[in-house]
């Protein structure tokens, strides 16, 4: 079967007046439909650059090179007019549903209705008929269609979002931070509606998100980002529960065990900034931040390597079918 | 109009791509006055070197601008513009003849179009509109500078002051200010005028009188803003004096601010200046550029289709308005990247 | 200009719409009802309040500017002819000149209310008449220029704000920058010679040829049309240039927003977002920039009108000035100001209507 969406050394740099951004280098995964994979990392590691090049939404100017095939079609070299085809209909983003991703002076039934009307090419009153199914479905009171954005709280703005990504049944949905600006209760809610919803309708999701734990709990497959390369990929509850890489590690140790008396006396974090992109560090690009650092960290590239045959990560330490190694962990636990 | 209240827009997403404009827009912010220092100053026996450093500061924000400055080009332009004209109008009395612009020693004809003696030709009674041109810069740019500080001044001055105390004083000031910021200026101005008697002076006093409420407003809301910094509120704590805390750390961070508006202002000015001379309220005894179109328009240089009368003037005053816009701009921008260009 | 219309169609009472689902009430994002309504009245009562005390200071601020006259007024009307005293008092006298100032101003006062503003000292009208006379040929002149330059200004400033960097910006940009440098009567000195002295396209100066023009609708309207365009050229270019640099600002505001980038995913057409998305959202700025800058478009008038002959107010003006014809130049003076507030007050008002996150609840 062809995966719905395959990634495949993607390269992307934005120019700036500083010169060339690396932003993601050298990205590859693959999506079947149906499949659902969350993407992690910290701020500025490319997770969300990764979700605007998958619609070719990145700004005039930036270098993207590689291969993003999207159910069978390459999105970086096909037509303005097949992209926009593309666009909504193949695949969708939830993006974050702060204020300033609806537009301000348009009401939410109009805004919803729009690429259905585009798409899809129904008349008005139909479309706008539809988006008010829609917003049931995403549990909005109806009547809420004649409103404006302003008058809504952030999680039903954040439902909005996920009606207008369904709007056109894409096969592929991308959520960039969706739960990021929510409490924790009304984060719990969208959450569960999003994986109801594409497991309903067999939607392959991808899920951006700094939080390990929202995307273990929402996603099959778990990727964890580091300076715009996947540094471990694999079963999203292993990963989370035992990642191999150092990083990825601390990035779930970062979310503590409620009740463990441990963690309590131990809090977790990982000293240091991320990297700067225009100017990262040579070898493994974690290294001056990595707990258990080698001698060879900061000359030698480290590219993913299988740590199970479903499981990969991309540090020296990690060797075919080699359990996690202990001593990481309890260096980790030290800082 | 300087986009006040369209700024309000921010919280973007964490990884937006860092455009031209953003990465611009992330350069370091300037603070000219490298203030947050010198309160120490007062009370402690580093006094020397507190200034010292702030001094030092003020130096570096300085070479700062200039080299953000000399990037903009249009800015860059403009400033050569005034250089130049400055340099023309100030040497005016060592390569021209004043006596020349008195009709009664004028050398041409009536209305020569432009020849190798007067290469902009001459006027009804014969002088050179060249040479008028240069003379008439002086009293143009006079009045438009001056009135301009005026105006920048009392805005200045106005709007601290309403920032500053609160309470109804500054509710009546504020509303002062919008009722001068709505009424048409040009209007006002010429009552003005009409009122007081037209000479210099009055021509001044009637530009600055009309023109400092938008400066006013701009101020208050820096003023406001300076004022809720901490070292401010330190400072308060320390005892210092409303003069005191205007004086040292409001103003100093409010001057390049003030700058830049005072040179937009300047633009504005002249052309008032312009305006009132052409429409009969400048004053007689002195040759501006407005003036000078005002004859041209009373002497019939439209009908006799002397446009070598009316271009030289207007172009003039065009190329010194648009000088004193893109520097102001360039500041502006420099200043405020966010601003960007509001005008 | 395609302006998307619902988005500025009053708020409807949305009660009709809850017919079918769940009605969840949240706190404080209820459906806009008579809370809206009396916010709404409080709002007004603010801004006609403050419209009324500015128009109050005008009018008292009429009084004391045109008072302070140093010129003689008396001499004024009489001319340079030699007058005996006795003339001279008949005249002070006539025009009350002669009381002390407190009664002076209650005069002043009783005459707005009785709208007496008094005879022209030139030709002895009542100068409410001369300004109702040329009231109508101002309306046409600004009302044209206004026009042209808001749709081609709006039009322009939002393409250039699009494509910052782009030499249709920066063109457009430096057009723009060098329109607003240009003295606007001098613009219209340039223009006549050209057009009308050299190329004898347009008539020089006036609103109607007179003579040998037909009678009837057309011929005249055609008469007018053919004065009109040059002065209503002249007067909105500078008009232009001041609105393409506001709208082209505020589009470079709006670009940075998320918003724009998921109309972009949705799959619009790049021009589709720019009038559906930007612009509407552009214009609301914009329209209260354009509102405080209402009042330069008298100045604009005032010039644009001596230049051309154009027989409207502020060719009016120009000819009280040059007098000085107090009682004339105290009731437009009254007027330019008195409309620039009403505009301002009208321009809060809309905005209200215009902009859904300050109409309705909040």
């Amino acid at each position: 079967m062809m995966p719905l969406l395959e990634i495949d050394d993607l390269h992307v740099t934005y120019r700036g007046s500083r010169g060339a951004i690396p932003a993601v280098r050298g990205l590859s995964f693959s999506l079947e439909p149906g499949e659902t994979l969350g993407l992690a990392g910290e701020s500025g590691c490319g997770k969300s650059t990764v979700a605007a090049a998958v619609l070719r939404l990145l700004p005039a100017g930036t270098e993207v090179t590689g291969r993003i095939m999207l159910d069978g079609d390459d999105v970086l070299t096909m037509t303005f007019g097949k992209l926009r085809a593309v666009r909504w209909a193949g695949a969708s983003i939830v993006f974050q549903g702060a204020m300033h991703s609806l537009n301000p002076v348009h009401r939410i039934g109009q805004q919803i209705a729009e690429p259905i009307i585009l798409h899809e090419k129904l008349s008005h009153e139909a479309a706008e008929k539809r988006a008010v199914e829609l917003m049931a479905q995403v549990g909005l009171p109806t009547w809420r269609a004649r409103s404006y954005p302003h008058q809504l709280s952030g999680g039903q703005r954040q439902r909005v979002m996920i009606a207008m990504a369904l709007a056109c049944s894409p096969k592929l949905i991308i959520a960039d931070e969706a739960t990021t600006a929510l409490d924790v209760m009304i984060q719990a809610q969208v959450l569960k509606l999003i994986k109801t919803l594409v497991a309903e309708r067999d939607i392959g999701l991808v899920m951006i998100s700094h939080d390990l734990s929202v995307l273990a709990d929402t996603c099959r497959r778990l990727g964890v980002m580091y300076a715009g390369k996947l540094v471990e990929h694999g079963p999203s509850h292993e990963v989370f529960a035992a990642a191999r890489h150092p990083y990825a590690q601390a990035l779930s140790a970062a979310f503590p065990t409620v009740g463990d008396p441990a963690e309590r006396r131990n809090p977790h974090g990982l000293a240091g900034d991320p990297p700067d992109p225009a100017d990262l560090p040579t070898g493994c690009p974690f290294h001056p931040r990595c707990p258990v650092v080698m001698a060879e960290c900061d000359s030698t590239t480290v590219e993913l390597r299988p740590a199970r045959p479903d499981w990969q990560a991309a540090c020296l330490r990690v060797e075919d079918n080699s359990a996690p190694t202990s001593t990481t962990a309890m260096a980790l636990g030290e800082t | 109009m300087s986009g006040d209240g369209l700024n309000e827009r921010s919280g973007r997403g964490e990884e937006r791509a860092p455009s031209a404009e953003k990465a611009k827009a992330g350069a370091r912010p300037i603070n000219p006055s490298g203030d947050g220092l010198n309160e120490r100053s007062g009370d402690r026996p580093t006094l020397k070197s507190g200034r010292a450093i702030a001094w030092a500061r003020r130096r570096a924000a300085l070479a700062d601008f200039v080299r953000l400055y000399s990037k903009q080009r249009a800015g860059v332009a403009g400033l050569l513009v005034l250089i130049v004209i400055t340099a023309a109008t100030v040497f005016a009395p060592f390569y021209t003849d004043e006596s020349e612009l008195r009709a009664v020693n004028a050398p041409g004809g009536r209305l020569e179009s432009p020849n190798s003696t007067f290469w902009f030709g001459t006027d009804e009674v014969g002088r050179s509109i060249l040479l008028q041109v240069i003379w008439g810069a002086r009293v143009s740019l006079q009045i438009g500078i001056v009135a301009a500080v005026l105006a920048v001044g009392l805005g200045t001055l106005i709007g601290m002051t309403a920032a500053h105390f609160g309470g109804w004083p500054s509710w009546l000031l504020m509303r002062l200010t919008d009722w001068f910021i709505v009424l048409p200026n040009l209007v006002l101005a010429i009552a003005l005028v009409v009122a007081l008697g037209a000479s210099r002076f009055t021509i001044i006093v009637a530009i600055a009188l009309t023109s400092w409420a938008a400066t006013a407003r701009l101020v208050r809301a820096q003023t406001m803003a300076i004022e809720g910094r901490p070292y401010l509120e330190r400072a308060k704590a320390l005892g210092a004096g409303h003069w005191h805390q205007m004086s040292r750390h409001v103003l100093p961070n409010l001057m390049p601010l003030i700058l830049a508006a005072a040179t937009l202002q300047v633009s504005s000015a002249i052309l008032a200046e312009a305006a009132l001379s052409f429409l009969g309220l400048g004053d007689p005894s002195q040759i501006s550029w407005g003036t000078l179109l005002e004859r041209a328009f009373h002497a019939g240089a439209i009908s006799y289709g002397a446009w070598w009368y009316m271009l030289p003037p207007g172009l003039a005053i065009l190329f010194v308005v648009l000088a004193f816009t893109l520097c102001g701009r360039a500041m502006e921008t420099v200043l405020n990247p966010r601003l960007r260009g509001s005008r | 200009m395609a302006i998307d219309p619902t988005a500025r169609v009053p708020a409807a009472p949305t009660g009709a719409a809850g017919t079918s689902g769940n009605h969840d009430t949240p706190p404080g994002v209820g459906r806009p009802g008579s809370g809206s309504r009396r916010e709404f009245l409080r709002f007004l009562g603010v801004k006609v309040s403050g419209a009324a005390v500015s128009l109050v200071l005008v009018l008292f601020s009429a009084f004391f500017i045109f008072r302070m006259i140093g010129g003689d007024p008396v001499r004024a009307i009489g001319g340079d002819a030699p007058m005996t005293p006795e003339q001279r008092a008949e005249i002070e006298e006539r025009l009350g000149l002669n009381e002390p100032m407190t009664v002076q101003f209650w005069e002043y006062v009783r005459s707005l209310f009785t709208l007496d503003w008094g005879t022209s000292y030139v030709n002895n009208q009542q100068v409410t008449t001369l300004m109702w006379d040329r009231l109508p040929n101002t309306l046409l002149l600004t009302g044209t220029a206004l026009v042209l330059a808001a749709g081609l200004g709006i039009w322009i400033g939002a393409r250039a704000g699009w494509r910052p960097g782009s030499f249709f910006e920066k063109s457009q940009v430096g057009i723009s920058l060098a329109l607003w440098s240009a003295p606007t009567f001098w613009l219209g000195m340039i223009v006549i010679i050209v057009f009308s002295v050299q190329l004898g396209l347009f008539p020089v100066n006036g609103m109607r040829s007179g003579r040998g023009v037909a009678d009837g609708f057309w011929p005249q309207f055609l008469d007018v049309s053919h004065h009109l365009v040059l002065p209503a050229l002249t007067m909105a270019a500078v008009i232009y240039a001041q609105y393409v640099l506001i709208m082209r600002s505020s589009i470079l505001e709006e670009r940075g927003n998320d918003y724009l980038t998921v109309a972009k995913a949705k799959g619009l057409r790049d021009d589709v977002i720019r009038r559906r998305h930007a612009v509407p959202n552009a214009l609301l700025p914009t329209v209260t920039l354009i509102a405080l800058q209402f009042g330069a478009i008298f100045n604009g008038a005032l010039l644009t009108e001596t230049i051309f002959s154009w027989p409207g107010l502020g060719l009016l003006f120009y000819q009280a000035i040059r007098v000085p014809d107090i009682p004339l130049l105290q009731l437009l003076f009254v007027f330019f100001a008195g409309t620039t507030i009403l505009a301002n007050l009208f321009a809060d008002i809309i905005y209200r209507f215009l902009d859904p996150r300050v109409r309705g609840t909040s």
